[in-house]
C-alpha cells in the first residue's frame, strides 16, 4: 500500500469516503421506520412516563408536579396494593420460572432422544402456546371448577381430595403456576435447538472413557446447554413480571387480593383509578425491578454460562 | 440388554404419550363442552363424548354477540399490522445487515436493549400521548406502530437470516450499478421467503390473540376483536358452558390451524431466535 503514489491515495480516500457518505444516507434512510420507531414509541414514551411519575394526573385534568409524592405514597405503604400485587408477582416468578424452565427441560431432553415421530410430538407440545390468553383462560377457568371441573373430577376418579383451584386465596397462585406450565412449549423449542447444537463427538469421547448416561448429561449436555438456559431464564423474568391476561380475566385478582398482579394492579391504577401519574410510577418501579434483575443475572452468568470458545462474546 | 432396551423405549414412549394426553385434553374438553347439551355437562361423572352431537350451540352462541363483526374487525386490524411488519421490518433488517454504515452495530446494540423493555413502561405514556392527538377508541393505536420497524425481535430475526446470504450477490449489483433498493427487492427479499413467513406467522399470532392492546384502546363495541368479545361473553354467560366453549372453539381455530399448516416455519423462528442470543 505504502508504494502507491500520493495522488492515487487521495483520489481513493476521496472516493472511498464518498461511498462512505452514501452507504451512511442508505442505511439511516432504510432503518428510518425502527429509528423513527425508537424515538417515538420507546424513548420519548420513557421520558414521558418519568415526568407524569412526578404528578398528579388523571387524563381529564393537566399534569400537577408533585415530586416523588407518587413514589414516596407506594413505598410509605400508604397504598397498600404496592407491595400486595408486588409480593404476589414475586412469589409467582419464584415459583413459575424455574417450575417452567426444569418442565421445558425435560420435555426437551425426552425428545432429542432417537425417537420416532418427533415433529408430531413437538407440534402438541407447542400448539398449547398458540392459543389466545383469552381463550385459555376460559378453558382453564372451566377445567378448574371447583364443583364440576374435570381437574377435580379427575382427582376424585383418583381418590383424591379436589382443591379450588385459583377460588381460594391460598391455592390460586399456585393453580396459576401449574396452568403457565401448559403453555411452555416455546421454551422447550429453543431448548431442543440448542440440545440439538451439541456436537456428537463430546458425547463419544465420554463414551470412550468409559462413562455412563449421567456423565453425558452433567459434564455435556448440561454446560453445553447453559446459553440456553440463561436466555430462557431472562425472558422467563421479564415475562413472569408481567402476567396480565389471567389477573384481568380469570381472578379480577382475587381472592381477596391473592393474585393482585404488578400489571393489572397497575392497569387497574391507571384504567379504573385514572391515576395516570402514579401507575407511571408504578411502571417505572417495574422497570427498574427487571432491569436489576437481568443485571444480576448477566454478572452471574459468566460463573455458570459456558462460552464456546471461552471468548467473552 | 436387547429386552432392557426395549423396556426403556417404551418407557420414553409411554411418557412422550402422556404429556402430549396432558397438552391436548384442555382443547378436547373445549371441543367436548361446546357441543354438549347443557344437561350433560353437568353430569358427574364426566360424560367423555358428547351424544348427541349439538352443533347448535355455535349457531347460538356466534347469535348471541356479533361475533361476524368481531373477526372482521380482527382480521382488519391483523391485516395491516401483518403487512406493515413485513415490510417494514424487512428493511431495518437489510440495512443492519448489508449496508455498511458508520455506527451501524452501536445502533442495533441500542436497539436490542428494546427486547428487554417491559410493554408496562411504556403502555401508559403511549395512550396519554394517542388520547391527546384523538386516537382513543380508534385502530390507529393497535396498527400504525407496526408500520415503525415491527417490532426489534423481527428485525433481528430477519436481520441474522440476510447475514447467511452471501455477500458476492449484493456486490456484483452493486458493480453493476444497482441501487441499495434493487438490491433489497430483487435479491435479499425474493431469497428470504421463509424468513419473511416466520415473522408473518408470528405478528399474525401476536395480533390475533392480542387482549391488552385492544382492552385499552377500545371503547366502542362495533369496533370490538375476538378477544374482547370473549371477554365481554364471560361476563354476561359466566356458567353457559357450551357456549363459552362453543366462543372459544371459534377464536382458537385459526390460530390452530395458521400454526398447523405453517409449523415447520414456526419451529425454525423460534430456534433460531435461541441461538446467537
Amino acid at each position: 500500500m505504502s508504494t502507491a503514489s500520493p495522488a492515487l491515495d487521495v483520489k481513493n480516500r476521496i472516493k472511498r469516503s464518498k461511498s462512505e457518505k452514501k452507504n451512511l444516507a442508505a442505511g439511516i434512510l432504510f432503518a428510518m421506520p425502527v429509528l423513527l420507531g425508537f424515538l417515538i414509541f420507546v424513548i420519548g414514551p420513557m421520558v414521558a412516563s418519568a415526568y407524569f411519575s412526578l404528578t398528579d394526573y388523571s387524563i381529564a385534568s393537566t399534569p400537577k408536579f408533585v415530586g416523588f409524592g407518587n413514589y414516596k405514597r407506594l413505598f410509605s405503604n400508604e397504598d397498600p396494593f404496592f407491595y400486595k400485587s408486588l409480593g404476589v408477582t414475586t412469589y409467582y416468578v419464584f415459583f413459575s420460572v424455574p417450575a417452567q424452565i426444569i418442565f421445558a427441560l425435560i420435555m426437551a431432553l425426552l425428545l432429542n432422544k432417537e425417537i420416532k415421530g418427533r415433529p408430531i410430538f413437538r407440534t402438541i407440545f407447542y400448539l398449547p402456546t398458540i392459543v389466545p390468553g383469552v381463550a385459555s383462560a376460559a378453558i382453564w377457568i372451566w377445567l378448574m371448577d371447583p364443583d364440576l371441573g374435570l381437574l377435580n373430577q379427575i382427582l376424585s376418579m383418583l381418590g383424591l381430595p379436589g382443591s379450588k383451584w385459583i377460588f381460594s386465596e391460598t391455592t390460586v397462585i399456585p393453580a396459576l403456576v401449574l396452568m403457565s406450565l401448559w403453555t411452555t412449549g416455546g421454551t422447550m423449542i429453543i431448548f431442543l435447538a440448542g440440545l440439538q447444537g451439541i456436537p456428537r463427538q463430546l458425547y463419544e469421547a465420554i463414551e470412550v472413557d468409559g462413562g455412563n448416561g449421567w456423565h453425558k448429561f452433567w459434564y455435556i449436555t448440561m454446560p453445553m446447554i447453559t446459553p440456553t438456559l440463561f436466555f430462557n431464564l431472562i425472558m422467563g423474568l421479564i415475562g413472569g413480571f408481567q402476567v396480565f391476561t389471567q389477573a384481568y380475566i380469570m381472578t379480577s385478582g382475587g381472592p381477596n387480593n391473592a393474585s393482585l398482579f404488578y400489571v393489572y394492579y397497575l392497569y387497574r391504577e391507571a384504567f379504573s383509578n385514572f391515576r395516570m401519574g402514579s401507575a407511571c410510577a408504578i411502571a417505572w418501579v417495574l422497570f427498574i425491578i427487571i432491569a436489576v434483575l437481568t443485571f444480576i443475572v448477566f454478572k452471574t452468568s459468566n460463573k455458570w454460562v459456558y462460552y464456546e470458545g471461552g471468548g467473552n462474546k | 440388554m436387547r429386552k432392557a432396551n426395549i423396556i426403556r423405549k417404551s418407557i420414553l414412549y409411554l411418557i412422550l404419550i402422556l404429556l402430549s394426553v396432558v397438552c391436548l385434553l384442555p382443547f378436547y374438553w373445549m371441543l367436548r363442552s361446546s357441543l354438549m347439551d347443557v344437561s350433560q355437562i353437568f353430569v358427574m361423572p364426566p360424560i367423555w363424548f358428547p351424544h348427541p352431537i349439538k352443533f347448535s350451540n355455535y349457531k347460538e352462541a356466534l347469535s348471541i354477540l356479533p361475533f361476524g363483526r368481531y373477526f372482521l374487525n380482527t382480521f382488519y386490524i391483523v391485516a395491516f399490522v401483518v403487512s406493515g411488519t413485513i415490510i417494514t421490518s424487512s428493511l431495518c433488517a437489510y440495512s443492519f445487515a448489508r449496508i455498511r454504515w458508520k455506527g451501524r452495530d452501536f445502533v442495533f446494540g441500542i436497539l436490542m436493549t428494546a427486547l428487554m423493555l417491559p410493554y408496562a413502561v411504556t403502555l401508559i405514556p403511549t395512550f396519554i400521548g394517542w388520547h391527546a392527538l384523538g386516537f382513543y377508541g380508534t385502530y390507529v393505536p393497535l396498527t400504525v406502530p407496526a408500520w415503525f420497524g415491527g417490532g426489534v425481535f423481527n428485525i433481528f430475526l430477519l436481520r441474522q437470516f440476510f447475514l447467511t446470504i452471501p455477500k458476492e450477490l449484493d456486490e456484483a449489483a452493486l458493480v453493476d450499478g444497482a441501487s441499495h433498493f434493487t438490491i433489497y427487492s430483487r435479491i435479499i427479499i425474493p431469497l428470504s421467503k421463509p424468513a419473511l413467513i416466520v415473522v408473518g406467522l408470528f405478528s399474525f399470532i401476536n395480533t390475533w390473540n392480542d387482549f391488552l392492546g385492544p382492552l385499552v384502546y377500545l371503547d366502542n363495541e362495533n369496533k370490538y376483536t375476538l378477544s374482547l368479545g370473549i371477554m365481554q361473553f364471560q361476563g354476561m354467560y359466566s356458567a353457559q358452558w357450551q357456549y363459552m366453549m362453543a366462543a372459544s372453539t371459534v377464536v382458537v381455530l385459526p390460530t390452530v390451524l395458521i400454526f398447523l399448516i405453517g409449523q415447520n416455519y414456526f419451529i425454525e423462528g423460534i430456534a433460531l431466535t435461541g441461538l446467537k442470543g
